[in-house]
């Protein structure tokens, strides 16, 4: 167990992330891209229409890997508030930074494919209810943390301010995920839970779970690609980072 | 190839949602590693002034 403590100290250092995390944004880049690539190959040509949907739920290959991404992102950013504001590690508040705009367009995508999809099934793009209403939410708590840094002056109480909103945030994600079993709704209940039988057909089933597994690869790799920059932008004095850019 | 297009009137909505997602996707990708170029040019060019 000992190799957990040394990791989530080591990955404290800027330094430390900087110099290993190149590898890990190519491979995840590459992986993430293929498989999404594979993924709405599958769901575009090899899938049968379905019966009530018809071609439409073709769209559910993009938009529920990206609503489910979205509030995976949002988990994250809650977690690494709370780790800054506990331990005040440095990196968890370069995480939240680099984080939340690729959340904010992740979530913009959920909804955009959602309104889209929304028109020849439900006869509308948008209602006002549960579903929603609670991802337009989680948009503008994405945005939220994005314009709250900006707005205060000092660095440090902006840190501060961010991590708390990120962490008081996190009530949304319960309200999203039950929102379509606690109120009436237009949204379909999920496809997939952990625990029980998956609510659509195998022919479905498995393209969207490569669009899952690939869209979360790829977006991996785009955080850990903008957190490299962060620091890069964060720590421009050190000395270590200057002899990398002469170096390269 | 038209029936691929057309999906029994659906195509419009389907291909525009692949299209919006998959600009989205290039966007992310591509934006932190600009953005990091455009940092280390800014710190080399710091640097050989030294």
């Amino acid at each position: 167990m000992g190799w957990i403590k040394t990791t989530f100290h080591k990955s404290g250092s800027p330094r430390w992330f900087f110099a290993g995390s190149r590898p890990w944004v190519i491979g995840l880049y590459v992986f993430g891209a293929l498989l999404i690539v594979a993924g709405s190959t599958w769901g575009l040509g090899f899938v049968p229409p379905e019966r009530l949907q018809g071609n439409s739920v073709r769209i559910l290959f993009i938009h529920a890997p990206a609503a489910h991404l979205a509030e995976a992102i949002y988990v994250a950013i809650a977690i690494a508030g709370f780790v800054f504001l506990v331990w005040r590690m440095k990196m968890a508040d370069m995480l939240i930074q680099a984080a939340a705009p690729i959340g904010l367009v992740v979530t913009i995508l959920a909804l955009a494919t959602g309104i889209i999809w929304g028109i020849p099934t439900w006869g509308t793009g948008w209602v006002w209810d549960a579903r929603t209403v609670s991802t337009l939410l989680l948009a503008f708590l994405f945005f939220g943390l994005v314009a709250l840094r900006q707005a205060i002056g000092r660095p440090d109480r902006a840190s501060r301010a961010v991590a708390l909103l990120a962490l008081v945030g996190v009530v949304n994600i319960p309200i999203i995920k039950y929102s379509v079993e606690w109120f009436t709704t237009l949204h379909q209940p999920p496809s997939i839970e952990i625990g029980k039988k998956p609510a659509i057909a195998a022919v479905f089933l498995w393209p969207l779970a490569v669009n899952v597994v690939g869209f979360y690869c790829f977006v991996a790799g785009v955080v850990i690609a903008a957190l490299r920059a962060r620091i890069v932008d964060r720590e421009a004095g050190a000395q270590w980072l200057r002899d990398w850019a002469l170096k390269s | 190839m038209t029936e691929l297009l057309a999906m029994g009137g659906h195509g419009v909505y389907v291909w525009s949602a692949y299209a919006v997602s998959f600009a989205a996707l290039v966007g992310l990708g591509i934006w932190p590693l600009v953005s990091l170029r455009a940092t280390m040019r800014r710190l080399r060019q710091r640097g050989g002034d030294r």
